[in-house]
């Protein structure tokens, strides 16, 4: 019997449950995508000089995962809270019928475990789908080859989105229970009659906690835009929830005072439907503060998200063209205690391979290490705080040092500008990756000199000059010293670089010569028996580096889009599921304005603007969290470089304006639809 | 002088198969200063005959002329107009906005017509003194009572000063002693004020403080009783006789 009653309740109330269907489906696809994403990021291949960008990006995600669980958490208590609302009437028959408050939980219990099952399948279904789709579109995005990234449904992930959403509908049951003993008779009769009673709020009170609210966000942004490298990572995790809180009480304050600012002008308030409009739209945020201020949040991620991934894009080509500006780089390591130092050529001969062969250019530079110039003896007391950050580096190895000369060929070779000029008591440091840069010039500005195999050089600069050595696809120099020529001690050569340009015939048929130097493989190089004592061989083309870091890149991407994407949809879906059942109840309203003799247009415009007013709020504050919010962003991300940041910026502000944009449109539209004269 | 002239008209409901003729033929005039109720059992088709004059139901054939309008060719914009302009609505269920004040429900039908600010206070203070509001001016309307809803709504017919004022069972959800001051408030705005109302009643006594009493009965024009110079207790009999006439349904108005 009651089977029955709650199975006829949901196929006869369908679309009351459209909207907590799509809720939860949404819930259930995003967590499931989120999850299985996650695990794969791990998953993916990436080179030792990327390793260090993927736990950035990884302290990034696990920050995100715990906002969007809770969030999820309470989209859906909130959903089924509207529901119940909705369906007083309902309860009120049942109880005039006699049955008792435990029975008609057991209808509500009944009801969440169909609309569980059928949701969990549902965005189970969605969600592995989803992931396909989002896959193909990266893919696409990059023009890469995704075979590294296989898409498989990860058992793991929907056992977690099970489980997860299992609790997450106890705690509804448990809810909903509560709110049912809680129900009087008299009010559920009423609660289509009553009228919504208007708390004004204290006036006095509202300003000081705008006030005080204003300011706490004020300091968080201060902090997190403007003092990122001082933050550790529960100081973010502080700073985001003075935001959320300060997010709210913004939204609670200014709800009470929108509507004493609009009555201040009392030729504005009694114009036309004004009055009415004013009216409607205090009271819509007055009943919504909490949701408006998770739907603020949630736009928040989506910009930042959105920004990301499409700078992270963006850069990505700049990178790879500014950062490899030739074709092929080999390296070469001695052990400590070598006798001979075998060249690259040297290497390379050793397998038949003679280099002129394949290049047109070339170029060598020596890499050179004291033990006087270690990590720990030039950052001093600083190395704790850099161990945080990059805790495989050793600490007790020499920092290398590169002749001025050596890096003068290079860049010529590089066709870069950049050259070093030093007099013979000067050093410089060169460095490109943001983090280690704010370290280099901390120990510049105190002018400290280092001792070279017996000369004592003082820096030229008090700041790190921005440059690289090695070819990379982002910004990864973490700190080169360049000394005069004569500075060095050519005995304690650490290692040597080559550099080369292919010529035309090598160039003409890439693939062939790059599977030709795999084939070579020098990184297996054994030249013991030759006693060259080489610690080891690496090399890497420019295509090796592109295809790592196409697969960095897309990762992250995707993840930016995926997250982006989704959460605007979820802000759009549940402010358009609001102002509709706002406009379903406020149906009676209008058809008053009219019958006092309203014009159609100022009705409609009436309408146009409280949805407008409705979704450009939150959206104009996560605007303001996301210009901070997004400066923290980007000094995390500064690896990637983030130089064309306003392209970014117009991509996502595209994006938003078509699918949230697109969301006002329909709810505007639906809205007339329902309120319209039905004659 | 004629205010309303109601020509023949019908109202039909339904398909060809299951046709209710809510309105069968009825002619009428009202002029102006006129205070005129019209009475029925429920289902007689009053509320329907309220309905066309105020243009929120179109008749099926028939013409109805106000000030020598037709306002059954008027359409869209015309009729929103016509309808702010000549019309003032008071309702059973008060049909006042809960968001708003009882000042800014009446300051609403008046920044419909687009008046000034500073017009519209002094508007909507004559008419409080009038109807006797001025002190839940400042009140919402989940804090007033039936009888003071019932006021505002009719401030709200009022102000705008419309040619006529249409009140559906302006007593229907009020309790007899704010209904005596209701209706009191009529008679005062009819006599003192010139105002031309028409009234939808089932109610004997309320019906009572017209000067002019129609009763329908199947959409039909069943009697007409006018009061004269009798006072509010011989008509209230006169009206009595009729509906006893009119049989048992309306029995349950007494």
């Amino acid at each position: 019997m009651l089977f029955k009653l709650s199975f006829n309740n949901m196929r006869r109330s369908l679309r009351d449950y459209a909207i907590y269907f799509f809720t939860l489906i949404i819930g259930v696809s995003i967590f499931y995508v989120f999850n299985a994403t996650s695990g794969q990021a791990a998953m993916m291949k990436v080179s030792a000089s990327t390793r260090e960008i993927i736990e950035l990006l990884k302290m990034l995600i696990s920050g995100t995962s715990v906002l969007v669980s809770g969030i999820l958490g309470f989209l859906i208590v909130y959903a089924s809270r509207f529901l119940m609302k909705r369906r007083s009437r309902e309860f009120a028959l049942y109880m005039t019928l006699g049955m008792s408050k435990w029975k008609i939980s057991s209808i509500i219990l009944m009801e969440t475990l169909f609309a569980g099952i059928g949701s969990l399948a549902c965005g189970l279904l969605i969600g592995i789908g989803l992931s396909q789709l989002m896959s193909a579109l990266v893919a696409n995005l990059f023009e890469a080859d995704m075979t590294g990234y296989r898409f498989t449904v990860s058992g793991e992930s929907v056992a977690k989105t099970i489980l997860y959403f299992a609790v997450m509908y106890g705690v509804v049951v448990l809810f909903n229970g509560g709110a049912i003993t809680k129900m009087k008779l008299i009010d559920l009769m009423n609660s289509g009659k009553r009228s919504e009673q208007v708390k004004l709020k204290n006036p006095v009170l509202c300003v000081l906690i705008f006030l005080v609210s204003t300011a706490a966000l004020g300091f968080s942004y201060f902090k997190v835009g403007f003092r990122t490298f001082a933050l550790s990572q529960s100081d973010i995790m502080m700073y985001i929830i003075i935001g959320c809180i300060a997010t709210f009480l913004i939204f609670w304050s200014v709800s009470g005072m929108l509507l004493r600012v609009m009555m201040s002008s009392k030729n504005l308030y009694h114009r036309g439907l004004n009055a009415f409009t004013f009216r409607q739209i205090s009271s819509k945020i007055n009943t919504m503060v909490f949701s408006l201020t998770i739907i603020c949040l949630m736009l928040f991620v989506t910009i930042c998200a959105l920004t990301s991934a499409f700078s992270l894009r963006n850069s990505m080509n700049y990178n790879l063209n500014h950062y490899c500006p030739t074709d092929f780089e080999a390296v070469v390591v001695y052990s400590d205690d070598a006798e001979e130092k075998r060249t690259v050529s040297d290497v390379y001969a050793d397998y038949g391979v003679n280099m002129d062969d394949y290049f047109e250019k070339s170029v060598t530079l020596g890499s050179y290490g004291s033990p006087d110039i270690t990590y720990e003896s030039f950052f001093g007391e600083d190395c704790s705080e850099i161990k945080e950050i990059f805790p495989y580096i050793e600490f007790d190895s020499g920092i290398e040092l590169i002749k001025s000369g050596d890096y003068n060929k290079l860049m010529e070779f590089y066709g870069l500008e950049d050259r070093a000029e030093l007099n013979d008591d000067e050093y410089i440091v060169i460095c490109n990756l943001q983090s280690m840069v704010e370290f280099c010039n901390k120990e510049l500005q105190k002018n400290t000199e280092i001792n070279v195999f017996g000369h004592t050089l003082k820096p030229k600069y008090s700041e790190c000059r921005d440059g690289f050595i090695d070819m990379s696809a982002q910004r990864g120099n973490m700190g080169i010293i360049i000394v005069p020529d004569g500075a060095v001690d050519e005995n304690c050569s650490a290692g040597e670089r080559f550099f080369g340009k292919y010529n035309a015939e090598a160039a003409e048929d890439l693939d062939a010569t790059e599977a030709f130097f795999t084939e070579k493989n020098i990184e297996t190089y054994d030249g013991t028996e030759k006693g060259s004592n080489i610690s080891y061989c690496m090399y890497f083309t420019r295509t090796i580096l592109a295809a790592a870091s196409v697969g960095l890149g897309a990762i992250a991407t995707f993840l930016g889009l995926y997250i982006g994407l989704v959460f605007l949809i979820a802000c759009g879906a549940i402010l358009a599921l609001k102002e509709l059942s706002e406009s379903v109840d406020s149906i009676g309203r209008y058809e008053m304005l009219r019958k006092i003799g309203a014009e159609e247009n100022d009705i409609s415009k009436s309408l146009f603007v409280q949805t407008g007013i409705f979704f450009l709020l939150p959206l104009l504050l996560s605007a303001l969290h996301s210009v901070f919010g997004m400066k923290f962003a980007i000094s995390v991300l500064s690896a990637f470089g983030t130089d064309n940041i306003m392209q970014s910026v117009i991509s996502t502000s595209a994006v938003i304006l078509a699918i949230y944009g697109g969301y006002f449109l329909i709810t505007y539209f639906s809205s007339r639809g329902i309120i319209k004269d039905r004659k | 002088m004629e205010l309303l002239k109601i020509d023949h008209i019908e109202k039909y409901y339904g398909s060809k198969s299951v046709l209710t003729k809510a309105i069968d033929d009825i002619s009428l005039t009202v002029n102006e200063g006129e205070f005129v109720a019209i009475m029925g059992a429920s289902g007689s088709g009053k509320t329907t005959l309220l309905n066309c004059i105020s243009t929120i139901d179109r008749v099926t054939s028939g013409h109805i002329f106000l000030e020598n309008t037709d306002i059954t060719t008027i359409k869209g914009k015309e009729l929103n107009r016509f309808r702010r302009e000549k019309l003032g609505f008071i309702f059973q269920d008060f049909n006042l906005l809960d968001t708003l004040t009882a000042y800014e429900n009446i300051a609403l039908a008046l920044s419909i017509q687009k008046k000034p600010a500073a017009e519209i206070d002094k508007a909507i203070k004559k008419v409080a003194d009038q109807l006797g509001i001025t002190e839940v001016l400042q009140k919402y309307p989940y804090q007033m009572s039936g009888g003071q809803k019932q006021r505002v709504a009719s401030a709200r017919a009022i102000v705008t000063d419309p040619k006529l004022i249409l009140a559906d069972e302006p007593t229907g959800a009020l309790d007899s002693k704010s209904a005596k001051l209701l209706l009191e408030r009529f008679r005062y705005l009819n006599t003192e004020c010139g105002a031309t109302i028409m009234m939808v009643t089932h109610d004997s006594f309320t019906a009572s403080y017209a000067g002019r009493v129609i009763f329908i009965k199947d959409g039909k024009i069943f009697n007409e009783i006018n009061r004269g110079s009798d006072s509010r207790k011989q008509f209230f009999d006169k009206i009595i006789d009729v509906v006893t006439l009119l049989g048992g349904d309306m029995s349950d108005a007494l």
